[in-house]
């Protein structure tokens, strides 16, 4: 393996991802400045408390509330707000909406912007090279691979995050689903859905 | 011209690999780590998001192609601790236990819940005249280029430059990345969601109505 660029200062630490890891943790706390615990506070928050069900809910709540709906596509970050879904990596929400005509896919290809308030820290595939580059050149190809195929006159609209603005597809309300509460809706919308790579859950 | 994060567009990746969404959320626990290590750090408020995104973006092309996302992450940050003067190349060979000058702006566990739910936001005041109205026919600049560092942090795509699109929305004044990585002022400007033909970027695109929406600063676009 070749050793890391030397003109850097990260070439001094360990080059074994874990062992580089811990030798700045171990280093920082050393000076005073990290709090063990407080790493452990930031984890438990996107492990566990923050992630795609916030956007589910949103979702189905613009599924069943065709107001709420009109209001979220106006000003998302004042309306998920209110849901209490605002936060680091969610201060300026921007949520679009796939109809017949547009289907909506979201990306960022100069790093790995995503909206984490509402959908928590991206997938693998999201940062991955093959996603960043491929997205805005052959959407409708990288949806075959998540085994998407949209209608033959449906546009596809890609949107790269350059800027601070963060990006929630609203997809369409599938079939079926009549009388549905909110939490039953919730349940149908995946985390890929409101990505734009895959569509709603189908009711058995 | 650019840098080998700027990716969009380029031929030769894989497929992708979806992964089921009940996959934990850190495929390892370094990970988690990592990303905690690096959020914790930039509450001692020594740079900010732009200057962070930069100093991953200037891992060498050959560091940043090898490295997982996260270890980017992380040697990224080795990297503008020692060049911000938080930490010194010593420290990082071997760190001696002392008293730090930022010791008392260390995030505590008590403070993640609300420091987190504060977030930053990006939008500021601007002196700066809107230009621009929606529905406008605009070109992005070409070369892509920081305007004011050569080789500086910018977030107009190489794919983009010089592209003929429309304007779709203004989303307000924001501080504009080329100037506040570089310790240059926030400068904020108006910043505009922009609408591309697919036609207009890509020699094949896949479908003659596709398009690719780009968030971009007033001063990255000239009227048409």
């Amino acid at each position: 393996m070749p050793h890391d660029d030397h003109d850097h200062p990260h070439a001094l630490l360990p080059p074994e991802p874990a062992l580089r890891v811990k030798a700045l943790e171990t280093i920082l706390t050393r000076k005073g400045l990290i709090d063990p615990a407080a790493l452990d506070e930031i984890i438990d928050t996107y492990q566990n408390k923050i992630g795609p069900k916030n956007g589910a809910r949103v979702v189905a709540k613009a599924w069943a509330d065709p107001e709420f709906k009109q209001a979220l596509l106006q000003d998302a970050t004042a309306v998920v707000a209110d849901l209490g879904y605002y936060g680091r990596q969610g201060e300026h929400m921007v949520v679009v909406e796939n109809t017949p005509e547009q289907h909506n896919m979201v990306v960022c290809t100069l790093c790995s912007c995503y909206p984490w308030p509402l959908l928590g820290i991206p997938p693998g595939w999201y940062k991955s090279d093959a996603y960043r580059a491929r997205a805005v050149r052959e959407p409708r190809k990288v949806l075959s691979e998540f085994g998407v195929s949209l209608p033959k006159d449906t546009s596809v609209r890609v949107w790269d995050s350059t800027a601070e603005i963060r990006y929630l597809v609203l997809p369409m309300r599938p079939g079926r689903t009549e009388g549905l509460s909110e939490d039953e809706l919730a349940v149908l919308v995946t985390r890929d859905s409101m990505i734009g790579t895959g569509l709603p859950r189908v009711r058995s | 011209m650019t840098r080998v994060h700027d990716m969009g567009g380029r031929f030769g990746d894989w497929a992708i690999r979806p992964e089921s969404e009940d996959e934990p959320v850190f495929a390892e626990n370094w990970q988690a780590r990592a990303l905690a290590v690096t959020l914790a750090s930039g509450f001692l408020g020594q740079w900010n998001i732009d200057v962070s995104r930069h100093a991953r973006e200037r891992l060498s092309p050959t560091d940043y192609a090898r490295f997982s996302y996260y270890e980017k992450w992380i040697s990224g940050l080795a990297d503008l601790l020692v060049e911000n003067d938080v930490l010194t190349l010593d420290d990082l060979r071997d760190a001696s236990e002392g008293d730090h000058p930022l010791a008392a702006r260390m995030l505590r566990a008590e403070a993640v819940a609300g420091a987190l739910a504060k977030g930053g936001p990006a939008d500021r005041a601007s002196d700066t005249p809107i230009k621009f109205e929606i529905g406008d026919s605009v070109r992005t600049v070409r070369p892509t280029a920081n305007r004011f560092v050569d080789g500086g942090h910018t977030r107009l795509p190489g794919y983009a430059a010089g592209a003929k699109g429309r304007i779709l929305k203004l989303h307000g004044t924001h501080v504009l990345p080329d100037s506040n990585a570089h310790g240059l002022g926030e400068a904020p400007e108006p910043l505009y969601a922009v609408a591309f033909p697919a036609s207009e970027l890509w020699v094949n695109p896949e479908h003659p109505k596709d398009e690719v929406v780009l968030d971009l600063w007033q001063s990255y676009l000239e009227p048409l």
